[in-house]
């Protein structure tokens, strides 16, 4: 499982990073929307954990690139209380799930699971069809 | 709370006091038209009866004195037709004649005489002892003898008392005879003393040397010059009553009428003052006067009653109205607070995700028992620092907005625009991050003081704020905030260069309840309490907006001056009592 985080936040940015990592998570992660779209490019990524209000181009924004360019790609969004809106709004656009910050680190991993077998899940049908096709 | 005895402002004073003057004039207008016109109608009216009146009462006297003249003229014609002036020496002869005369007439007749050509009296019957008087000197005789019949004007002659003759001349044996007979005077005078009229109102006759031919009951001199324009007039004019009005001798205003007499030797003069003469007229100005002045004083006390009353409901409902406003306006600071508090929440909400995550970091490192070597305690006192960093500025943050929160009342004071603008820009500043719009403050430094309720103003500048970054929420943009002095006032520009306003609803922006957010999103009220607060100031606010290029927000208020201060002072001490 390959995550992505991505918030404008470095200090929440890093202490998650280093705390994942420790739990043996195969993450990354990057300040803003556009980096994070970059790093989809050239990285191979299952799930990213996306922050809704960024500057700059904002969480609505870039899911909205990511599932334009890599829709098998699943979001988990993360949002504060006050933009509930947006996360709706994301979920009616293809995110997996969001979650409120603070999260529990627990309940961020198993949805990040669950999004991840969901990718897995799709991905092999399109393998299987593609098989099938081929 | 009794309203009743708080004292108006000056406002409700001046309308009270242009309330009453318009009550007044509109009530008094018709009611001094009425008035002015009735009695001036009413006045002319009298002025022609009593003319009338007048002219007619001095007509008939004219027409009794003479007939009265001319008949006793006649009586003594007769007389000296039927005497036989052979015998006129004869007393008794004489004496029955005139005993006759007083028979038939009254004693109208005093004495009788002939005289001849000579002016020599050959008979007399009378009072007086008059037997054998010379008259060949006397006017009346030179006059007499000219004329067939003669009345002379009143003299007081031989007998030293006044009286007037009628004479008739004969001729007898080639002699000129004239016989004489004497009026009473008394008698005469009565005809004229009867008319009376009122206090003042007599009569008199003068001759045409303008001497009296009766006793007046008042006495005066009478002015010759205006008796001789009477008689020129009267016969000029062929009229037979003159009516004139005019100051008397002892500068009283008169109503002088005149008629001639004996074929316009005399002159019958009424006078009245007109005091007198138009007293119903005077009584009826009074009372209209009384009720007038009466009406008035109604007029005014009702017009003072009803304006106190109606100002003070006024000024009542505009209370209401005043604290319905600040209902109004908490009410639009609530929503307005709002729309901040969700900024505020994610701004707080950062901090905290992250003082989170590295407490959960600290307790990883602890899970793992990994808390013995350097490298793990700089770990932790890193993590520390981190969580007290992000509490700090949790801090600042829950600071800012409590100085926000703290004044909320309305109370009016002194202070500086700018500090309140930076404020406001600091809690706005996430907001406008998220929303890629940049903040920009010009501030002059040193502006002077406004007078101002600060969390009235600080709502006016959230309300344009959010605005400006709700229009600019998608785009992003500049935002910049300006204040300036200029001419005794504060200049504030709040300009974005967001999508603009279109035109049609420029007009209507700062109308309660009008907005273009959909519903349940915005009250509509935000602008129109913008709008409520810098009025209430003495200030304006105005929009220019072109759509594509962005909207400015100018707010002018009343720079603070000394001056200020010190009406300030006065009108703070009259809240007080």
């Amino acid at each position: 499982m390959k995550l992505l985080l991505v918030d404008d936040e470095t200090e929440f940015l890093e202490t998650l990073l280093k705390r994942m990592k420790r739990r043996n998570v195969d993450v990354n992660g990057v300040g803003s929307g556009e980096k994070a779209l970059a790093w989809l490019e050239n990285n191979d990524t299952d799930v990213v954990i996306l922050d809704v209000r960024m500057t700059g181009m904002d969480g609505i924004e870039t899911l909205r690139e990511i599932k334009k360019r890599h829709p098998l790609v699943e979001v988990i969004m993360l949002t504060g209380h006050a933009s509930m809106e947006a996360a709706i709004e994301g979920m009616e656009m293809g995110a997996f799930d969001y979650l409120m910050k603070p999260m529990d680190m627990d309940d961020l991993l198993y949805k990040a699971e669950d999004a991840f077998k969901k990718k897995t899940i799709h991905s092999g049908k399109i393998d299987k069809m593609v098989q099938d096709l081929g | 709370m009794n309203r009743k005895t708080i004292p108006l402002s000056p406002y409700y004073r001046s309308l009270t006091r242009n309330m009453v003057l318009l009550v007044i004039m509109i009530s008094f207008t018709p009611m001094l038209l009425v008035t002015v016109i009735t009695l001036d109608r009413f006045s002319a009216s009298h002025h022609e009866k009593v003319y009338a009146h007048l002219g007619e009462l001095v007509l008939k006297h004219k027409q009794n004195i003479d007939s009265f003249l001319v008949e006793k003229l006649q009586n003594i014609r007769f007389l000296a037709d039927t005497i036989d002036f052979d015998q006129c020496g004869h007393q008794n002869m004489i004496e029955g004649h005139l005993a006759r005369l007083q028979r038939a007439y009254g004693p109208v007749f005093v004495d009788l005489g002939v005289v001849n050509e000579q002016g020599q009296q050959v008979a007399y019957t009378g009072p007086f002892r008059l037997e054998e008087a010379l008259y060949s000197d006397a006017d009346w005789f030179k006059r007499a003898i000219e004329s067939r019949y003669f009345t002379s004007d009143v003299f007081l002659g031989l007998r030293g008392a006044p009286h007037f003759i009628i004479s008739a001349r004969k001729t007898c044996q080639d002699q000129k005879w004239i016989i004489r007979a004497t009026i009473d005077f008394v008698e005469f005078n009565r005809l004229v003393e009867k008319i009376r009229i009122g206090k003042t109102g007599f009569a008199y006759i003068l001759n045409r040397e303008g001497r009296f031919q009766t006793k007046p009951i008042f006495d005066f001199t009478p002015d010759l010059d205006i008796y001789n324009r009477y008689f020129s007039t009267l016969e000029r004019m062929g009229k037979e009553v003159e009516i004139q009005e005019r100051l008397d001798s002892y500068g009283v205003r008169s109503i002088y009428v005149s008629a001639l007499l004996k074929g316009g030797d005399w002159l019958l003069v009424y006078k009245q003052a007109s005091s007198d003469a138009f007293s119903d007229l005077r009584n009826a100005q009074t009372i209209a006067i009384v009720f007038f002045l009466l009406g008035g004083v109604a007029i005014v006390a009702m017009a003072i009653w009803m304006s106190g009353k109606m100002v003070r409901r006024i000024a009542t409902s505009d209370q209401e109205k005043e604290i319905m406003n600040e209902q109004v306006i908490e009410t639009g600071k609530l929503a307005s607070v709002g729309e901040l508090a969700a900024g505020i929440a994610h701004e707080i909400n950062n901090p905290v995700a992250i003082m989170v995550e590295e407490a959960g970091w600290l307790q990883d490192l602890m899970e793992d028992g990994a808390y013995k070597s350097d490298a793990d305690i700089k770990e932790f006192e890193r993590a520390l620092d981190q969580i007290r960093t992000q509490g700090k500025r949790c801090k600042e943050i829950t600071h800012k907005l409590l100085s926000f929160a703290r004044k909320t009342d309305s109370r009016i004071e002194d202070f500086e625009v700018g500090h309140l603008i930076e404020e406001l820009v600091a809690l706005s500043a996430q907001r406008a991050k998220y929303s890629n719009v940049e903040l920009i403050t010009r501030l002059e430094p040193k502006l002077p003081a406004i007078s101002a309720s600060q969390s009235e103003l600080q709502q006016v500048f959230l309300n344009l704020i959010n605005n400006a970054l709700d229009a600019m929420d998608k785009t992003g943009g500049t935002l910049e905030i300006s204040a300036k002095q200029e001419e005794g006032q504060i200049v504030i520009d709040v300009s974005d260069n967001g999508p603009g306003i279109p035109r049609a609803n420029l007009a209507r922006i700062f109308d309660p309840f009008f907005t273009t957010k959909p519903v349940g999103s915005g009250t509509g009220l935000g602008l129109s309490i913008c709008y409520g607060i810098i009025h209430k100031m003495g200030g304006e606010i105005t929009v220019k907006s072109t759509v594509d290029v962005g909207t400015t927000f100018g707010i002018r208020v009343p720079a603070k001056t000394d001056e200020a201060v010190e009406n300030k002072a006065v009108s703070a001490t009259d809240t007080c009592n």
